[in-house]
């Protein structure tokens, strides 16, 4: 049953299963019902890190190591219990940035350098070579084999046929074309495979499948269960020595600890897996479930290896490549159904492999490689043409180039070792990505230059411990083993395998000790020592902080561009039509009817190029928006904000030193308040003793008085009569004083009532005149009054106001000498109001008097010589009752000019 | 930095045991020439805890915060 027909015919429809479901997903997903937003799906697409390795490899590992195959899997399991933090966190700076690749990513985060970026790739594709070429040599491998059914036959050594002869020449074209028709169907914004995505993990399913089976079979079917495999193993001394493979020395379990820490970067840092695991991602909580089901999938991956590696040593003599124990114990049974699935298997762990890796490099090729150099090219940059078919060209270009030569990796070095052999050289080399990821997100302090020296230094020594002797043991590049030997031109300190006599430790972990003491020696220590651009530091705040970045991004482009250049920009990239459908949407976003009413703000030009970062990647769509946009130089306040940590610091300084004046402020309010209230209290104290005063001295008079006319009844009319007049106008005064000092305590606290009305000043001035005449006339003061014909009316209380024109008259009358006394009323209309104003020709007043004749109980002159002849509250009152109608009471006057009193009410209608 | 809660907490101390059961000396004590259940004790050893590893794994990660 087993002819070729059906082995290709077979492996042409298990292809074509792979299509439609391709296919149907990205149908779903263009619906907007994506079959891979789950996180089972995510789970499953993870377990492209089983390759054709894990399917065949490790059961031959296992067949010289026992379990020594297993830290390939054990550091991916250690390393997925960080995942909730590392890859998370990679996931969010790759969404926030529309990261495309891996190399992207290192790109970007050292300040979206394109030189790192192409670092990065160099370093990727000629480390995922070998790995490629192990795939291909699987398939073709295993091909062969099965053609070859029922025999059981090793394959022709590679390169023993001629190129046109060989079966995995055929392989790595067909595969080339298989990924061109799976990956660059079109050029998407986000750079996301849908369909790849749904493939891949039916794929993850099928090898799983496949395995299990071959499992189950070998154990339960050809023996006894794994009792009676462990049990046969044990009497034979050589597979006895399996199951104690590290031996008595620590060697064994450097060699252990080494695997574990190299495949711990693997699983972070394959291009592939960066691929599905970060880019692919439709939802970062997938994540959390993903972290459990996929070390289950390697568990269960892995549970039948050793049973398979001891049944197959068992069986077979010495002729079998244990690499091929999966199929041929099967084929050695006659199981030709599962022989044939067992093929099925591989060819699904391989393609999946190919397809994914060669779409996440050629990716980086075209985005961080060949784009960055086409960019530079003027007359690239400055034809208005269609560069989107020219992306998709470079990328199948690439795609081609990368498995031809994976082919001839396989041609060279493929026959040197076995298949876990080459894909741990793949290994070391992503291996080296470890150091500036890691530290690119959790250590803002890294520079370009670190990362830049240090990955060129890991990549340097990576290539001569491990590269180089796999191309001497091949004979090829005209230096064969006497170079691992003796050393380059006879040095043996420089033994590629044996470097600075390091010796005693297999080759990966020679290789790995010394490129990491390179790679992160100087990625350390080239940091700490230099120091990073503006634009440098802001990248890296991006990637440490990007938890705390709320919504947009920390660092804006500054600049400014016409927002038809940039659609015309992204047209050339994306398509015309896809350019004006992303602006479309961004217009109504903003709540725009048109694109033609955008602006070209620093937003605009951001959005614009991180969808142009999705397709070509960051570094050159930074490079393509400067042909268009002009950015600002950074202004110092900027530079403020970039200097995030520096700026954090100076802000909360800033707010303390805030605080602090705000405190020191309310200190000082609190002691001004403090001081007035106790000049408050003084003042109450004085005002009582004050009035306790006043009242005394009048009730003192009216009491002697009444003595003596109470003690001499025998006194004269005359002179009685005068005591009693003296005693009534004590008692007057007494009367009067009491009333101000009620009606100055009720005007105080708000409770006097106040009939206010509209008033015609003139009025009042003539009633208080008429009022106060007798005075005048007794005292032979002349008062004149002058007063225009019409005077606005003013809002007041007329009897407050009267109080108060009658208050100033008699004070007036009162200084005014008897006999040559003037007093002169005048009432103006003035800015706003009205003016009245008194004037006489007494005394005056000295300037330092002038204040003080306002307070309470203050009366300018000598109270202990002079018998006062006022209650010292008049003015007080008066002054009052004018700023409750908010007008002005005051006084202008020298000594010996007379004094002009004067009061402004304001009027509603002059305003 | 952004402290990393509850459950980073219990991702890191889960981290810090599988390192120590899957490395020397803990693999040593099982490097020996003896079975258990028919199987060798490496070989069980490296299964058990790697699955116990999983369980743990699956326990904190599929809590309710």
């Amino acid at each position: 049953m087993l002819e070729g027909w059906v082995i290709v015919g077979a492996s042409f429809a298990y292809i074509g299963l792979l299509f439609a479901i391709a296919f149907y997903a990205d149908r779903r997903a263009d619906a907007g019902r994506s079959v891979i937003a789950n996180p089972w799906i995510y789970s499953l697409s993870l377990a492209v890190y089983a390759t054709a390795w894990t399917f065949y490899g490790s059961v031959g590992r296992a067949a010289s190591d026992g379990v020594g195959f297993l830290p390939i899997y054990i550091g991916p399991t250690l390393m997925i219990v960080l995942w909730w933090l590392v890859v998370r966190k990679m996931i969010r700076i790759a969404k926030l940035n529309r990261t495309t690749s891996l190399a992207d990513f290192v790109a970007a985060r050292y300040g979206r350098s394109a030189l790192i970026g192409g670092l990065v790739t160099v370093i990727a594709v000629i480390g995922i070579l070998p790995y490629i070429s192990l795939q291909l040599k699987a398939i073709s491998t295993s091909f062969q084999i099965l053609m070859e059914y029922p025999q059981i036959v090793m394959p022709a050594k590679a390169g023993a046929l001629s190129v046109m002869q060989d079966t995995a020449f055929y392989v790595a074209l067909f595969l080339a074309m298989f990924t061109i028709a799976f990956g660059t169907r079109q050029l998407d914004a986000a750079e996301r495979h849908e369909g790849m995505v749904a493939a891949i993990a039916f794929e993850s399913i099928v090898k799983l499948v496949a395995f299990l089976a071959v499992g189950v079979f070998v154990t339960f079917v050809m023996y006894d269960g794994p009792g009676d495999i462990f049990e046969r193993a044990a009497r034979r001394p050589d597979l006895a020595a399996l199951m104690t493979p590290f031996g008595g020395a620590a060697g064994g379990y450097a060699s252990w600890v080494w695997l574990t820490v190299l495949s711990m970067m693997a699983i972070m840092f394959l291009p592939r897996q960066f691929q599905v695991a970060v880019i692919e991602n439709v939802d970062e909580r997938h994540v959390k479930r993903a972290m459990w089901v996929f070390p289950l999938y390697m568990l269960a991956i892995n549970l039948f290896v050793l049973p398979i590696a001891i049944g197959g040593l068992l069986h077979f003599p010495d002729n079998v490549d244990a690499d091929t124990f999966v199929l041929t114990l099967p084929m050695a049974r006659g199981n030709e159904a599962l022989a044939l699935l067992v093929f099925i298997g591989g060819l699904s762990a391989a393609t999946g492999m190919v397809i994914v890796e060669t779409i996440a490099l050629s990716t980086m090729v075209c985005n961080d490689l060949v784009m960055p150099l086409v960019l530079r090219l003027r007359k690239y940059r400055l034809a208005e043409r269609d560069l989107s078919t020219l992306l998709l060209d470079i990328r199948r270009a690439a795609i081609v180039a990368i498995l031809m030569m994976g082919y001839f990796y396989y041609l060279l070095a493929g026959e040197a070792y076995a298949l876990v052999s080459i894909g741990l050289i793949s290994f070391s080399a992503v291996a080296q990505f470890g150091p500036v990821m890691i530290g690119g997100l959790y250590w803002k302090g890294a520079t370009r230059a670190g990362a830049l020296t240090g990955l060129t230094a890991g990549f340097l020594v990576w290539t001569y411990t491990l590269l180089l002797p796999a191309f001497a043991k091949s004979g090829w590049l005209g230096f064969g083993i006497e170079f691992l030997e003796r050393g380059p031109f006879g040095i043996e300190l420089l033994r590629p395998t044996q470097l600075f006599g390091l010796t005693g430790l297999d080759q990966i972990t020679h290789a790995m000790i010394w490129s990491f003491i390179a790679n992160v020696g100087l990625y350390i220590g080239v940091s700490v020592l230099g120091r990073q651009s503006a634009a440098e530091h802001a990248q890296a705040t991006l990637f440490v902080d990007v938890y705390k970045q709320t919504g947009e991004r920390g660092l804006q482009w500054r600049g400014t561009a016409s927002a038809s250049s940039l659609q015309t920009l992204l047209g050339r990239f994306q398509g015309p039509a896809r350019a004006a459908e992303l602006f479309s949407a961004y217009a109504r976003e903003r709540g725009l009817k048109s694109v033609e009413e955008l602006e070209g703000d620093a937003e605009l030009v951001r959005y614009a190029e991180l969808q142009l970062a999705g397709t070509i990647g960051a570094a050159s769509a930074r490079a393509m928006v400067a042909t268009v946009a002009q950015e600002d130089p950074l202004g110092i306040d900027e530079v403020m904000t970039i200097l995030d940590e520096a700026s954090q610091v100076i802000a909360y300084s800033h707010r303390l030193e805030d605080q602090q004046r705000e405190l020191e402020a309310a200190t000082s309010e609190l002691k001004a308040a403090n001081d007035r209230l106790k000049e408050l209290d003084r003042m109450k104290d004085d005002f009582i003793s004050t009035v306790t005063h006043e009242l005394r001295t009048p009730l003192t008079s009216i009491r002697a008085f009444s003595e003596i006319l109470h003690d001499n009844p025998d006194l004269d009319a005359a002179e009685r009569q005068r005591f009693l007049g003296l005693v009534i106008k004590e008692s007057e005064r007494l009367t009067r004083l009491i009333n101000q000092v009620l009606d100055l305590a009720k005007i105080e606290s708000g409770l006097a009532l106040w009939n206010t009305g509209e008033l015609d000043l003139r009025e009042i001035v003539v009633d208080a005149v008429n009022a106060t005449s007798p005075l005048f006339r007794s005292k032979g003061v002349a008062i004149e009054t002058a007063m225009p014909a019409l005077v606005p009316a003013v809002v007041a209380d007329r009897d407050r106001l009267t109080q108060v024109l009658l208050n100033l008259l008699s004070n007036a009358v009162k200084f005014c000498p008897a006999g040559t006394g003037r007093v002169q009323v005048r009432l103006a209309a003035d800015i706003g109001g009205v003016l009245v104003e008194v004037r006489d020709n007494g005394p005056g007043i000295s300037p330092e008097h002038q204040a003080m004749i306002f307070e309470k109980f203050r009366q300018v002159g000598d109270t202990l010589t002079q018998k006062p002849s006022g209650t010292g509250l008049g003015l007080s009152i008066c002054r009052r009752i004018i700023g409750h109608f908010g007008g002005r009471l005051w006084v202008e006057s020298a000594p010996g000019r007379g004094s002009v009193f004067s009061f402004v009410l304001p009027c509603p209608t002059a305003s | 930095m952004k402290r990393p809660g509850r459950r980073g907490t219990q991702l890191a101390c889960l981290f810090l045991l599988g390192c120590l059961l899957f490395n020397f000396p803990m693999l040593a004590l099982f490097n020996v020439p003896a079975k258990i259940l028919g199987l060798p004790v490496l070989y069980a050893y490296v299964f058990t805890v790697w699955l116990l590893l999983i369980v743990l794994l699956a326990v904190v990660m599929e809590r309710k915060d």
